[in-house]
């Protein structure tokens, strides 16, 4: 229960995107077309759910205060490594990334012809990174990091699935000159936030 | 001055505008804007942080192998970061708290690593610094922007200090709760692009 009830929440009330306006730069700029958007939203939730839980392993076993113990002895019991964290995630991201990319090139043609150019990409997509900083200060443990993960992809996914829909439709609409392509975009996505509101105060 | 110089000055502040005009850095625009105080602190960190990776990045630029040169950029912004963080951490706790992974978040803040791969890679230290912080500027105009006005709309006060007395504190002004939250942002900042781009007419884009 506990755990949907993150889900949930990931998802809906506390939208990475809508909330957080965390990988905004992506969510503007690659929602012109549904197709696209598919792709990309697939690719971060992938991304999210493998390197999530993976940046909790790093933290739990290599930065946090102690966490060295199992592999020093008492003598690493002070050190507290944490102020690494930055460069020890972006770089357990980036490493992913392109592991996954190469993976997924070998065993699954079609899957990397989906989102092959958009893996690159999500290496400096501030949604992976932010919900690995969010998954340490809130001290999810690895199975909540999870579910974290995955349920923060997912919203990232829908909410740029719906702009990318919304977009297309805006084409045919008669907007005024200082307003189009970015402005618009801007004012659609505030109106989503406003919907995604309504969900604040959700609970299982 | 020289004119070239001039431009890398200049431009970002209006018309190549990190920001409005390239969307980039937007995440953090928007979520440190609820106050002035936070919006200063981040401008001074990403100035901090923009600064000093183009130098570096440009000095390093004819040794970063073509096929690395992401994560090798990535390296130096995280650990210029990290100098910035711990700086707040230990001399403005209470805003670092507030601006909480925000700080962090500077690492993947596009303009940094846009900054690097447009610019520093291919131009000389002295122009690379220039550029990042102009860049920075154009930044910080959007940041102080937004945060003034959802700040003084949103609760009434700038910098902490009671411009119009809000109505719980026995004033008259009815503080709008919108503007402190999400979409209050994403308002502001789409309002600012159509006010920018109806005065300056070439910004605007063909279709929606």
């Amino acid at each position: 229960m506990e755990l949907i009830n993150l889900a949930l929440k990931a998802i809906f009330v506390e939208n990475i995107v809508l909330a957080f306006f965390l990988g905004m730069c992506s969510f503007l700029a690659v929602s012109k077309k549904v197709d696209t958007a598919m792709g990309l939203g697939l690719a971060v939730t992938f991304v999210l759910a493998i390197t999530t839980p993976l940046n909790n392993l790093v933290f739990h076993y290599l930065l946090k205060e102690g966490a060295l113990t199992w592999m020093l002895g008492d003598t690493a019991q002070d050190m507290d490594l944490s102020f690494l964290g930055f460069i020890a995630y972006i770089a357990t991201i980036a490493a992913m990334v392109q592991i996954v990319e190469m993976v997924v090139e070998k065993f699954s043609p079609a899957l990397y012809a989906a989102l092959g150019v958009f893996l690159p990409l999500i290496a400096v997509n501030c949604a992976i990174l932010g919900s690995s900083l969010f998954m340490v200060q809130r001290e999810y443990d690895l199975v909540e990091s999870t579910v974290y993960g995955i349920g923060s992809g997912i919203g990232f996914w829908m909410a740029i699935v719906a702009l990318a829909a919304i977009r297309e439709k805006l084409k045919y609409s008669n907007v005024p000159p200082g307003l189009r392509g970015l402005g618009i975009t801007f004012i659609t996505t505030g109106l989503m936030a406003m919907g995604f509101m309504i969900f604040a105060g959700i609970q299982l | 001055m020289n004119k070239e110089t001039k431009a890398i000055l200049v431009d970002p502040l209006h018309l190549k505008n990190p920001i409005t005009l390239h969307v980039l850095g937007i995440c953090s625009a928007l979520a440190v804007t609820t106050k002035m105080e936070t919006a200063v602190v981040m401008s001074l960190a990403l100035t901090f942080v923009l600064v000093l990776s183009n130098i570096s990045i440009s000095l390093l630029r004819n040794k970063i192998p073509g096929s690395i040169r992401i994560i090798t950029q990535l390296a130096i912004i995280a650990s210029l970061v990290i100098v910035a963080d711990q700086v707040m951490k230990a001399y403005l706790f209470d805003v670092s708290k507030q601006l909480s992974v925000f700080v962090g978040l500077i690492i993947t803040n596009c303009i940094v690593m846009g900054r690097a791969e447009a610019f520093a890679m291919a131009n000389p230290p002295l122009k690379s610094a220039i550029d990042g912080f102009a860049n920075s500027m154009g930044y910080a105009i959007v940041l102080l922007l937004v945060g003034f006005f959802r700040e003084l709309l949103g609760s009434g006060t700038i910098f902490g200090i009671t411009i119009m007395e809000s109505v719980n504190n026995g004033g008259w002004y009815f503080p709008n709760g919108l503007m402190v939250l999400a979409p209050g942002a994403f308002f502001l900042i789409g309002l600012m692009i159509w006010l920018q781009r109806t005065l300056t007419p070439e910004m605007q884009e063909e279709e929606n």
